[in-house]
């Protein structure tokens, strides 16, 4: 699994970190989105898979 | 079992992904007044205002993904009317839908200024059309007034401005934003608009009086202390109103927006997401109705597991919003209407760097903050546990 970002998009929601926190953060003064983990292990799968649904503005991309 | 969802856009979208995520695949039809896949708004008072970016890159579906959800698409076909007791949803184009399950996210439209029907040079912004149609017209130079400082105001008057073009920003109330975020918060806004050379028109002299107008086209805004401003371009920013009108005489009961429950039903087989439903907030003891991009989303998701039966919790999120003025970023959980108090707990607001604590009765109901997104975010949790005031200032910083 791979995720790719567009950060522009990204709004700061944080829908992101709260359904895959070990793989996602936010940056300290805007709360734009961060990826800890690009090739996250297998066991992170489903929760990725959430995160990039939740994201309210598609800025999360998981190619598999 | 069949469902049928109406409004195309963001929490009608996400309903119908959720649905599909969740294991649902029986038939999904989709029906959209717009001609339009599925797209984001928030960008068209910014990115897309500014043509920063191309309209392609706010599509929330391209048409391979509507095939892979297996959508059925009914788009630029506007509902026109519903029998939720025989559960049969009309068309304007003649057809009619049965339905096992129906949801209705069919947003909300801006409201027109009074008496204004047909006037040329006057917008409204909601859709990608209107956008471009806006963006075409801000060559620089250009004389803009923008009627109403709210969120899609304010974000106007800036987008705008960067195109170059001269902004009056006219508003009744004393500050900017007020009834949104308070009058300090207001008032830091302002002085955005001032400092990037927008002409701040508020308080009761700056109401809108009318217009003047010369074969059909507005060529100035006349305010109640009589000061006219003429322009080449007004835009009506004054608010939206929930696009129920198709639903008279359904039986559903409309106030403001489609009354639901606390798990965002309206009636038996009927649900509501998005800008045009109101529920009752269970942990906030009040009926909701959120106008902010997040909650489209995470509505349509609930909405797509309620009705698989996969929650039976009611819908209690902690609201998000954000909005862009200039390079300002403001972010903000909760509810922040109505506050009896507004608390800076982080920074101060005049180094445009804080982060502000809401209050009503004895309760924590909100944070805004500005260039400090993380402290923001710390509040989330205490505002998702209900928190009391004094418990949540008792381990603030300040
Ligand atoms: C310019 C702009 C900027 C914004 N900026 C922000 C921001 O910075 N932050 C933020 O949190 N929120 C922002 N918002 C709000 C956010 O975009 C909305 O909360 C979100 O779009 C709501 O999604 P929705 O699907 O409920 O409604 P909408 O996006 O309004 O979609 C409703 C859809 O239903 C369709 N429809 C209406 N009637 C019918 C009918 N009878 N039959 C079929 N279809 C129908 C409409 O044509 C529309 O396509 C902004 C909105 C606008 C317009
Ligand atoms: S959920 Fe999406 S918009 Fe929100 S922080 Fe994560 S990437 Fe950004």
């Amino acid at each position: 699994m791979k995720i790719t970002i567009d950060r522009d998009r990204c709004c700061g929601a944080g829908q992101c970190v709260l359904a895959a926190p070990d793989v996602f953060d936010q940056d300290d003064e805007e709360g734009l989105v961060i990826v800890l983990q690009e090739s996250p292990a297998p066991e992170q799968h489903q929760a990725v898979r959430e995160a990039a649904s939740v994201c309210p503005t598609a800025t999360i991309e998981v190619t598999e | 079992m069949s469902v049928v969802v109406v409004g195309a856009s963001a929490a009608g979208f996400a309903t119908a992904e959720g649905l599909r995520r969740n294991g649902y695949d029986g038939a999904l039809t989709l029906v959209g007044a717009e001609p339009e896949l599925p797209y984001d708004r928030p960008p068209l008072s910014k990115q897309v205002l500014t043509g920063a970016w191309e309209a392609d890159r706010i599509r929330l579906c391209r048409p391979d993904k509507a095939i892979e959800l297996g959508l059925d698409l009914r788009l630029g076909t506007p509902a026109a009317g519903l029998d939720p007791a025989t559960r049969h949803l009309a068309l304007t184009d003649g057809s009619v839908l049965p339905y096992e399950q129906l949801v209705l996210a069919t947003g909300v439209v801006p409201r027109p200024f009074p008496g204004t029907d047909g006037l040329r040079g006057l917008r409204m912004l909601r859709t990608l059309e209107d956008s471009l149609a806006l963006r075409a017209d801000l060559a620089p130079g250009a004389r803009l007034v923008v009627i109403g400082a709210g969120f899609l105001g304010t974000e106007i008057a800036a987008a705008a401005r960067t195109l170059g073009a001269e902004v009056w920003l006219v508003e009744p109330e004393p500050v900017p934003l007020g009834i949104a975020v308070g009058t300090a918060v207001g008032e830091f806004v302002a002085g955005l608009h001032r400092e990037q050379g927008v002409h701040l028109h508020t308080g009761p002299a700056a109401a809108v009086r009318d217009f003047k107008v010369n074969a059909g086209t507005v060529e100035a805004v006349v305010l109640a202390d009589g000061t006219e401003l003429r322009c080449d371009l007004a835009v009506v920013a004054i608010g939206s109103v929930p696009a129920t009108g198709w639903l008279a005489g359904s039986g559903l009961t409309l106030g403001d927006g489609i009354e639901c429950d606390a798990h965002c039903s309206a009636a038996p087989g009927v649900y509501a997401a998005g800008d045009v439903a109101s529920w009752f907030h269970e942990r906030a003891g009040i009926r909701v109705r959120l106008e902010h991009r997040t909650n489209a989303t995470e509505q349509g998701l609930y909405v797509a597991k309620a009705l698989l039966g996969q929650t039976g919790e009611p819908f209690t999120p902690v609201p998000y919003f954000w909005s862009d003025q200039y390079d300002t970023k403001i972010v903000a959980f909760g509810l922040l209407r109505g506050a009896d108090e507004v608390r800076v707990v982080e920074g101060a607001i005049a180094d445009g760097e804080f982060v502000a604590l809401y209050r009503k009765g004895n309760r924590l109901t909100g944070v805004l903050g500005v260039r400090r997104a993380k402290s923001v975010r710390q509040w989330r949790a205490l505002l998702a546990a209900g928190s009391g005031w004094d418990e949540a200032l008792a381990i603030s910083p300040k």
